[in-house]
């Protein structure tokens, strides 16, 4: 299984889309550790560089449909090979958030004002998150403040997360 | 209660369902090109699970960029071939022997009814023309598939155009598909199979099937599907000759793969084509279309004539009846590619390139080429291109340029005054 927990990034837009995760100029690589150095390169924030803001990054917490736009599957590699196999968030596009357990990763649905309340406290803040796969729960802290929340994901999605992804559930199961 | 194609396919490949809703399914042929197959191959490689469930039923193609053009597309091409040399895939078809991938792959009778076929490519719906289940995946599914001849789906729920009416003279399979998308729009089918049925559809060649499946993709549609019939059998007759002892044996038992009459559908949707006109699309976004003397006048740079969805030998007949005894206008340039060297060798029997190059068109080798915007004809700045190809979203062809989808005939007429023209208006 891969790691959900460290520190956390707060991305406060709605529909940050694949081209914004990785622009499509990449798609010629051949390998998952070339989109590395390019990941949300085309994000345009104010407060957002990802030069440095996204140094020790595990954990991306964002706004509604993260990940719309076209279905490549570099978007979720671009993430992983940066060592984030988690985004929170109160949507995602189907194809994307599929994408994400298919790699073993996860794409966490929260509900908005819970986001919402998430960003008051922590954004800004250096937060991190701590996933207890188990109990499915996360605890959320910044300096003294922390919350927990607890998350559910389909049993399909689960077996996916703890197979490694979709290659490797498949190979031992089929 | 009765069964919809996709649900009959469904149930005869069905290994498991492990969560609602999702349906885990055996795979009858995993097709695969240069552009999305080397990441796949790659990350099995480091995964240390370089193997392939079944080489005999794995096709491969070197279609998007060929002859390569740069070190880039050559390494691409390099991890492809050797791939199917280590993992002893017989139906590999490189440069000299390539074509398109929809083309070519159904032309050799891979895709057969009731099969289950995917590809790291959203064209994929096109074989669906054969009664089958064909689907666009992406590269974690690519991979499973590979190694294990299975992929997980969301059990399909369908949409049935029904389509009525008899084709007037004049308007192709193109012009039906650009208008089913024109009504229905880009998300009118998302996640949805399209099952095209009707009397139109019934008297439609393979080709012009192929045409109309080719563009499911762009209605948001997983695959569209056309029930088998005589059409499909004989097609496929010189493939399946041995397995049968006749023609109507054959169909008897594609028959298995037609849906039931009571066969519950998402959304059926009637559409008589009687006064169907030569269609357009104007915007950046397939479902933009409008009838194509509207937009008669328009100035354009280039004509395009291939590709997976208008590159097969129908196809260039019909561009080469409008181009025969005609010159291509001095204010812009022809590029035809027809999609198969078989296509191209039946183009030069019958007489057909020698038209286009009497004319003054350019003819390439079988590729994607200028479809995906790579090589052979890509748009510069500011340029408009009337194209038989599928996709007119901004820059497709070239940065900056812009795309206007129709049939071969159109893009021909236009190929003869420079602006946009309906064959009938020359
Ligand atoms: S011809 Fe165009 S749409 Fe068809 S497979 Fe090639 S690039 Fe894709």
């Amino acid at each position: 299984m891969k790691n959900f927990s460290g520190k956390a990034l707060f991305l406060d837009r709605s529909d940050i889309n694949t081209d914004e995760i990785i622009p499509a100029k990449y798609l010629t690589e051949i390998t998952k550790k070339a989109m590395g150095p390019h990941l949300l390169e085309d994000l345009k924030m104010d407060d957002f560089d990802p030069a440095t803001d996204l140094e020790g990054i595990s954990v991306i917490i964002t706004k509604e449909n993260f990940g719309c736009g076209s279905s490549r599957e570099h978007a979720p590699w671009a993430l992983e090979v940066n060592d984030i196999n988690l985004v929170i968030a109160p949507s995602f596009a189907r194809i994307f958030r599929q994408n994400m357990f298919n790699c073993g990763m996860m794409a966490v649905e929260i509900a908005e004002e819970k986001v919402n309340d998430m960003f008051s406290k922590f954004a800004g803040k250096e937060t991190t998150v701590e996933t207890d796969f188990d109990a499915k729960k996360f605890t959320i802290s910044a300096g003294s403040e922390s919350i927990e929340l607890d998350f559910s994901i389909s049993g399909f999605d689960e077996s996916l997360v703890k197979a490694g992804g979709w290659v490797e559930y498949a190979d031992s199961n089929y | 209660m009765g069964k919809t194609t996709a649900q009959k396919i469904f149930d005869t490949h069905r290994i498991d369902s492990p969560s609602d809703g999702i349906d885990v399914i055996n795979l009858d042929a995993v097709f695969c090109h240069e552009i999305t197959t080397p990441t796949a191959i790659v990350d099995l490689m480091e995964r240390k699970k370089d193997r392939v469930f079944d080489p005999s039923k794995i096709k491969a193609v070197i279609d998007h960029v060929t002859p390569a053009k740069d070190s880039l597309t050559a390494e691409q091409g390099k991890v492809l071939r050797e791939w199917a040399d280590r993992q002893g895939i017989e139906d590999f078809f490189d440069v000299g022997r390539n074509g398109v991938c929809h083309a070519i792959f159904p032309e050799k009778g891979f895709a057969r009814p009731g099969y289950t076929i995917i590809m790291g490519d959203s064209h994929t719906c096109t074989h669906g023309a054969f009664g089958a289940f064909a689907a666009g995946v992406g590269t974690t599914d690519l991979e499973v598939g590979i190694l294990k001849g299975i992929c997980a789906f969301h059990s399909p729920e369908t949409i049935r155009i029904n389509l009525t009416g008899k084709m007037p003279k004049g308007t192709f399979p193109k012009d039906i598909i650009l208008h089913v998308i024109g009504n229905i729009g880009v998300n009118g089918a998302t996640n949805h199979v399209i099952e095209f049925t009707g009397p139109v559809i019934d008297e439609m060649s393979m080709e012009g099937r192929m045409t109309v499946c080719n563009m499911a993709i762009e209605a948001g549609a997983t695959c569209g599907i056309c029930y088998p019939d005589m059409t499909t059998v004989e097609y496929l007759w010189p493939f399946i000759k041995n397995e049968f002892n006749s023609k109507e044996d054959a169909l008897a038992a594609y028959k298995a793969f037609v849906a039931d009459e009571d066969a519950v559908y998402a959304k059926d949707i009637e559409l008589d084509i009687s006064s169907l006109k030569p269609q357009v699309t104007y915007g950046y976004k397939p479902d933009l279309v409008k009838s194509a003397e509207k937009m008669s006048g328009e100035k354009v740079n280039q004509v395009y004539i291939g590709s997976c969805t208008n590159g097969r030998i129908e196809d260039l007949r019909e561009a080469a009846a409008v181009l025969k005894g005609r010159k291509v206008a001095d204010s812009l340039r022809v590029i035809v590619s027809p999609a198969t060297p078989d296509i191209y060798k039946q183009a030069l029997r019958e007489g057909l390139v020698e038209i286009f190059m009497e004319a003054g068109c350019c003819l390439t080798n079988p590729t994607c080429g200028a479809c995906l915007g790579m090589s052979n004809g890509v748009l510069a700045d500011g340029e408009i291109c009337v194209s038989t190809t599928n996709r007119n979203f901004n820059g497709r062809m070239g940065k900056g340029g812009m795309v206007h989808l129709a049939s071969p005939a159109t893009a021909a007429a236009t190929a003869v005054t420079g602006t946009i023209t309906t064959a009938d208006q020359l």
